[in-house]
């Protein structure tokens, strides 16, 4: 019954604790509505089909009195039904904003147009908010710049970023898988691309995640955390880290590198080329320009771009800042005939972890292709 | 104006109507005549329409196809701003008062014009002004921020954020003026012994809403001018940038746009209640609930803002009592829909425009209002919140409720303004045009907005893609209707058939003066003894 209303309602899975009671409350409202609406409508076709069988002769068929109990019997009824459905509504809005006690503390960030996410013990990641499943996560939540909004359809929650302030939500997912982030708070130009994933992994897989990602100095660890897998034993060139920050950072959510033009400039043959800026000088896209725009994109904007890229001034470590340039070298002579730009918003089937991609095949690393139980783990690769 | 020659075939020579008792273009422009006044207001308001719908194709189009249609996202953006400002506050909220209040509120109950005419024409005027200036926005760029001007957004956007808001602050001038006009007319213009329980519905509901303008419109002049002040000298009242508090913004924002939706829907369901009325030839079942459920709408809907902002932060025990307070505006609104319901029972009905118009408004304002319900409670907003089920809801209420109400009262009213009859069959064939064009445009949004897409989204996830197709078919059939609208009734205003005084055989007061009205409503008081819904009195149909 559940099942069969979700599908007909189109609502995504019901993934955390509070999703199936949320809904039922949905199906009950939403069906009463539909029956209350059906019974409006065919009284008043009634009456219209009685009303001109009979109004032929011009004349009203005569107005009968309603029994004087009828006024407030409708009003009571009205009464007692609204005033039941705010109870059951209030007792699950007074559930969902308290948080357990024994929750894990998630520091949620949100600017324009992406989400990074901080434990208490210096883990960090962009875009994807990994958790262990089965163990209830507190998310305290702020903006850098406007109002966003952090929403998880599969949830049934979601919490405004407000700049200034601090705000609270939490959840426990039911069971592993990836789950659509979007935010619902318009907030600009790429409000609708603003999306990213909740991954809830097996808790010794978040476990193992957790160490693997404060251990930097091992690839494959934070290759996961970007979401994009990399083949074990490839050389870890300057270049290919660079590639692994651009993931990571969300640089290509917006920089394509295959030259189809997007938000922001191919990368695609970027390097050392002429390029025209907004206050009608050219200049040649050297080390320092790159790392220029990194730092402040505004101050150099190139002709055709809007003004919309965040500065990421101590944002972005020096050996990263190193690394992106590298792998903007590296795409110096990149195929630049444009492709169908892949779309960089996550893949709705619930998807367990990231699978590995082919090396040597630099084009797909916008949108991470992903495969369902591919897990990796953790405790089989340690060397 | 050829409008008035429908009167020659009359034997009795007749007062020339307002129409033609003075035909001059300065005439028109500096007319103090109310129902001059509520002409211009269609005019103004029409093309308002026809705008605000031409930005909502435009964007429909575009959400054709999952990303890039025709347009890039900054252009998508500005668009729906630009639909939202001039459907809201240039067609939704002038229309009905500006139209039809201005025109019959005078003649329901006996009065030759309003309290303050030159007023009433500085309204319009004030009204042109504001819409001028909205619209050069456009031209300047236009405005990015939403409807809703959230800060900080709207404080450090690069669009014309500052010329917008001062459009729109002048257009709320505008609305005040009206207000305070229908007020001082009602108290003290009613024709003697008049009293307030024998008022025409129509009448408490202009007068209801007045009130709501009167005391809200203020309000969002003030966060307006602060949002402007902000987004140009960086005041720093609402962007914490500057120390602001953003959640204060909201608070005002929403004090004054949420009684704005009553501002919409209270002349609404005040044609409804004439409308019903006069179509089934009842008196309406319970006029006393009916006025007191306008009222307690009115007073209700100032408490329950908050319900905007359940996922802002907001404590729950304050969601829980604005949670409460908006389940006693769906009570007020559900009495309103089962005394309609029960006017047409014994009723002898005549199956017209209005009234195919006014089951429209039944089939899509109940759901509209019962899937306001859903979002009123407090768990399952925190799912909906800013996604397509909120957006298909207010547009059920709005369109579904507002719009369908304006063509119930474009159609009853008429033969009243014009003295001519629109073609009926054409009439049936574009209500039910857009009552269904209507149902498909937002049925889809429903799901969607289940599904979990978020509004104002310029791109979606490709499995969303079919209803976005559906609703941009349903927004075509929608359009037809209303253009197929507009040019049968341009042409009955000059060609249509003599329709008469009261072609409805209505008993509301104002079919007891000629239609169209002389200059002055009348040469000699026509009798307000009998009720506005004595349909149970002696005398048979006229």
């Amino acid at each position: 019954m559940n099942e069969l209303f979700r599908r007909l309602l189109m609502l995504p899975p019901q993934a955390s604790s509070v999703a199936r009671d949320v809904d039922t409350l949905h199906f009950a409202l939403i069906s009463v509505s539909v029956l209350g609406w059906l019974g409006v409508l065919s009284a008043s076709i009634w009456f219209v089909v009685r009303g001109r069988r009979t109004g032929e002769n011009g004349a009203p068929r005569g107005l009968r009195k309603f029994p004087s109990w009828l006024e407030p019997a409708v009003i009571g009824a009205l009464l007692s039904g609204f005033v039941g459905v705010w109870l059951i509504g209030h007792a699950q809005y007074v559930h969902i904003q308290t948080p357990p006690r024994e929750s894990l503390d998630v520091y949620v960030v949100a600017k324009q147009w992406m989400w990074s996410f901080a434990y208490e013990d210096g883990t960090a990641s962009q875009h994807d908010l990994f958790v262990p499943a089965r163990r209830p996560v507190r998310l305290l939540i702020t903006s850098r710049d406007v109002v966003h909004s952090f929403f998880v359809p599969a949830f049934r929650i979601k919490q405004d970023a407000v700049p200034g302030r601090m705000t609270v939500a939490w959840f426990r997912a039911t069971q592993p898988g990836s789950y659509p982030l979007l935010c619902t708070e318009y907030c600009g130009l790429s409000h609708s691309r603003m999306r990213g994933r909740v991954i809830a992994l097996e808790p010794a897989h978040f476990e193992g995640w957790r160490r693997r990602f404060i251990d930097r100095d091992r690839p494959e660890l934070s290759a996961i955390s970007a979401g994009v897998g990399r083949a074990r034993g490839a050389t870890d060139d300057l270049a290919s880290q660079g590639e692994r920050v651009a993931s990571e950072r969300g640089c290509t959510r917006c920089h394509t590198i295959d030259g189809t033009p997007h938000l922001g400039p191919s990368w695609a043959g970027l390097y050392r080329s002429q390029v025209a800026l907004q206050d009608g000088r050219r200049i040649t896209a050297d080390d320092a320009y790159l790392t220029r725009s990194m730092m402040d994109p505004l101050h150099e904007l190139r002709v055709g771009f809007q003004a919309i890229m965040p500065s990421y001034l101590g944002e972005l470590s020096a050996a990263e800042t190193g690394a992106l340039v590298a792998f903007i070298h590296s795409l110096e002579r990149a195929p630049s005939a444009p492709r169908r730009a892949p779309l960089p918003y996550p893949s709705t089937t619930p998807v367990v972890v990231p699978a590995q991609r082919a090396p040597g095949k630099p084009g797909d690393s916008a949108s991470p292709q992903l495969e369902v139980e591919t897990i990796p783990t953790p405790a089989t690769e340690r060397p | 104006m050829s409008v008035d020659e429908g009167m020659a075939s009359q034997a009795a020579p007749r007062e020339r109507s307002f129409w033609t008792a003075d035909t001059s273009v300065r005439s028109w422009l500096l007319t103090r005549d109310h129902k001059r006044i509520g002409i211009l207001f269609l005019v103004g308001t029409s093309l308002s329409l026809a705008l605000g719908g031409l930005f909502a194709l435009l964007l429909r189009l575009e959400l054709l196809t999952p990303d890039r249609t025709i347009m890039g996202p900054t252009t998508y953006n500005k668009l729906f701003t630009q639909h939202g400002v001039v459907m809201v506050w240039m067609f939704m909220i002038p229309a009905i008062p500006g139209i039809f209040g201005n025109f019959m509120l005078p003649i329901m109950i006996g009065a030759r014009d309003v309290a303050f005419p030159t007023l009433n024409l500085a309204s319009f005027w004030v009204y042109v002004l504001g819409a001028v200036v909205t619209l050069t926005a456009l031209a300047a760029g236009g405005v990015d921020t939403g409807w809703t001007f959230y800060v900080p957004y709207s404080a450090t956007s690069l669009s014309a954020v500052g010329w917008t808001v001062t459009g729109v602050f002048i257009l709320g001038i505008s609305t005040i003026m009206s207000a305070i006009n229908f007020i001082v007319t009602t108290h003290t213009l009613r024709v003697q012994g008049l009293g307030w329980m024998q008022l025409p519905l129509f009448v408490w509901a202009i007068y209801g809403t007045a009130i709501i303008q009167v005391v809200a419109t203020p309000v969002l002049g003030l966060s307006l001018l602060l949002v402007g002040l902000d987004h140009g000298f960086k005041l720093g009242i609402f962007d914490p940038q500057y120390g602001g508090d953003p959640i204060f913004y909201q608070h005002l924002f929403w004090f004054y746009s949420h009684p704005a939706v009553y501002i919409m829907i209270l002349p609404g369901f005040g044609v409804i209640s004439e409308v019903v009325s006069s179509f089934s030839h009842n008196p309406p079942v319970s006029y006393r609930l009916i006025v007191y459920s306008t009222f307690g709408i009115s007073f209700v809907g100032f408490l329950t803002w908050g319900h905007h902002m359940f996922v802002s932060g907001m404590s729950t025990f304050d969601a829980g009592i604005f949670g409460l307070l908006s389940m006693f505006v769906a009570i007020f609104s559900a009495i309103k829909v089962f005394a309609w319901t029960m006017t047409l029972r014994g009723g002898a009905i005549s199956l017209t425009t209005p009234l195919l118009y006014f089951f429209g408004f039944m089939f899509l304002f109940v759901f509209g209002g019962m899937t306001g319900v859903a979002v009123a409670s407090e768990s399952l907003d925190v799912h909906w919140h800013d996604t397509y089920f909120v957006v298909a809801h207010f547009h059920f209420v709005m369109v579904g409720g507002t719009l369908t109400a304006f063509l119930a009262a474009l159609h009853y009213w008429f033969p009243k303004m014009t003295g001519r009859r629109y073609p009926e069959r054409l009439g049936i064939a574009s209500s039910s045009l857009v009552v269904l064009g209507f149902f498909f445009t937002f049925m889809p949004q429903f799901l969607l907005g289940n599904a979990g897409m978020p509004r104002r989204y310029y791109s979606y996830p490709e499995a969303y893609q079919w209803l976005n197709v559906l609703s941009t078919g349903g927004a075509s059939v929608l359009a037809c209707g209303l253009l197929l609208t507009l040019s049968y009734l341009c042409v009955a205003c000059v060609r249509g058939a003599p329709a008469g005084d009261n072609p409805w055989g209505s008993r509301c007061f104002e079919w007891r003066v000629a239609s169209p009205p002389p200059k002055h409503n009348f040469t000699e008081l026509p009798d307000f003894e009998r009720g506005a819904y004595a349909y149970a009195e002696e005398g048979g149909l006229p």
